[in-house]
């Protein structure tokens, strides 16, 4: 469990990061931070490895004060995924997986035996260990980026906009094998991101932080999208916009989603069409 | 030719106290100039102060330097400790700016999520940023080498043993073979030495070698 109890972030100069959050993140719960650039939300997440020390208030793990916490023995217990994923470009694929084991003092070969099963675990290519990160792909590099945050097997999973910086077809990917991961790992995950559609797939919870990391909603995707909080949401998750604004049309005898625009979002199915009953026969 | 083939021991002798003179410099000059880089990084009021300094003390000219230099920190003329001082100074004035390039040229992601990961502040340094910082830090040391190297000669003059004596005892007494000995000499060692540190480097940084075969 991470908590965060009143949390301030002043920088020096006066800048104003963070004004006062609190948040409870059970344990084995994903939940993803989401914001524009400015929100905080790399501050939050950052705080939780005292990559960042708040100026007040506490953040706590299992009902410990991070703060009287070695840092990096800290470090070193929770997994880091970040964007552009890291990766130490010096080392090979394989050395980079084990960075933390090897930091934690675990033998060189159990770490190896270790690293090549996460491999297969993300999907790479036994090939690919002795790799250097310059020679992979931006796909290859970020599941090597999770495999790395993974190979101390931690609690606690930090990911920072871990897959911003790759297209969207592989991004897509990288997402469904996270939640197929999460789905056996149970991991406690602190996700963060600009896109509220990742936050949506990805978050069993999701936070909605204005600038200057004032909470503007926190929820489910279902309560957020069923319920937003203000305007300021619904415009943040699209709700006032075409893409989310669906309703049905019934062509050749079938129930079509379509958005605001009228561009067709896929077909209603007999188990959906059943549960919204007249919906199907209300056409716009 | 017939010279260079009679004094074949001679030769041998001033190529290697000239080797014996390049080698301390150039290895003060690396060692000084990583923490005199990371000082000057720290503060950028320090990191010009330190460029610009270096920049003057690069042009104060060879040789009235090996004759001052005894009087400012009491050496004798022709201690070999005079020229290993003056040269360690030229390969700092080099070498440190070198070295702030080097370490400004490690990204600031791979030093915060190596830090994320765990490396205590010590460790850090030496397994990541150091090596990182290896390629442009190896360009600094190539041109401080070749530099110390060519500088040794001007010892030659002072009666400082070395392949520049070489030369200056040709000049003295018009033996031309004398003469082209020693300069062939101190450019040959000059361009093995660069070599060697080219293939050091690629032994201790594999990396920097396999970066043109990118995969799609």
């Amino acid at each position: 469990m991470i908590g965060f109890e009143n949390v301030r972030k002043e920088y020096p100069g006066g800048t104003l990061a963070v004004e006062d959050f609190s948040l409870e993140i059970a344990s084995h719960e994903s939940v993803v931070l989401v914001g524009t650039s400015g929100s905080g939300k790399t501050t939050l997440m950052r705080m939780i490895n005292r990559m960042v020390d708040p100026t007040s208030g506490r953040i706590t793990i299992d009902g410990d004060d991070v703060a009287s916490l070695d840092p990096v023995r800290l470090r070193r217990s929770v997994g880091y995924v970040m964007q552009a994923s890291g990766l130490l470009p010096h080392r090979t694929v394989l050395d980079n997986i084990t960075t933390v084991p090897v930091l934690r003092g675990i033998s060189k070969r159990d770490a190896r035996t270790r690293a090549h099963e996460l491999m297969e675990t993300v999907g790479l290519e036994a090939a690919l260990a002795v790799r250097y990160p310059a020679q992979l792909s931006g796909g290859q590099q970020q599941r090597v980026g999770v495999a790395r945050g993974l190979a101390a097997d931690p609690n606690i999973l930090l990911m920072d906009e871990p897959f911003g910086a790759v297209d969207p077809i592989v991004r897509g990917e990288l997402q469904q094998e996270l939640m197929h991961l999460q789905r056996d790992l149970k991991k406690t995950i602190v996700f963060v991101t600009h896109d509220i559609d990742e936050a949506f797939l990805i978050g069993d919870r999701v936070v909605i932080l204005r600038p200057g990391c004032v909470v503007a909603q926190i929820g489910t995707p279902q309560e957020i999208l069923a319920d937003p909080a203000d305007d300021f949401v619904a415009s943040f998750v699209g709700a006032d916009r075409g893409t989310r604004s669906l309703h049905v049309e019934r062509v050749d005898g079938r129930d079509i989603v379509v958005d605001a625009d009228g561009r067709a979002a896929g077909v209603l199915t007999a188990h959906a069409a059943a549960r919204s009953g007249p919906a199907g026969e209300t056409p716009s | 030719m017939s010279w260079v083939l009679e004094n074949l021991d001679l030769i041998a002798a001033r190529t290697g106290s000239h080797l014996l003179q390049a080698l301390p410099p150039i290895l003060v000059a690396l060692a000084l100039s990583l923490p005199l880089a990371k000082l000057a990084n720290s503060q950028g009021w320090l990191r010009t102060g330190v460029t610009t300094t270096s920049g003057l003390l690069y042009a104060i000219p060879s040789l009235p330097l090996f004759v001052l230099l005894p009087g400012i920190i009491g050496t004798s003329v022709r201690s070999p400790l005079n020229i290993a001082i003056a040269l360690s100074l030229y390969g700092l004035a080099l070498m440190v700016p070198a070295a702030s390039d080097a370490f400004r040229s490690v990204s600031r992601d791979v030093l915060s999520s190596a830090t994320a990961q765990g490396y205590a502040p010590t460790a850090r340094f030496f397994q990541v940023e150091l090596p990182l910082a290896g390629p442009v830090l190896l360009a600094g040391v190539r041109v401080v080498a070749v530099s110390t190297i060519s500088l040794v000669t001007v010892g030659g003059v002072l009666g400082v043993p070395s392949l520049g004596m070489l030369f200056v005892d040709g000049f003295r007494r018009g033996i031309i073979a004398e003469i082209a000995a020693g300069v062939v000499l101190t450019a040959v060692l000059a361009v093995l030495t660069d070599a060697l540190l080219v293939l050091l480097g690629r032994a201790l940084m594999p990396w920097t070698r396999q970066r043109s075969v990118r995969r799609p």
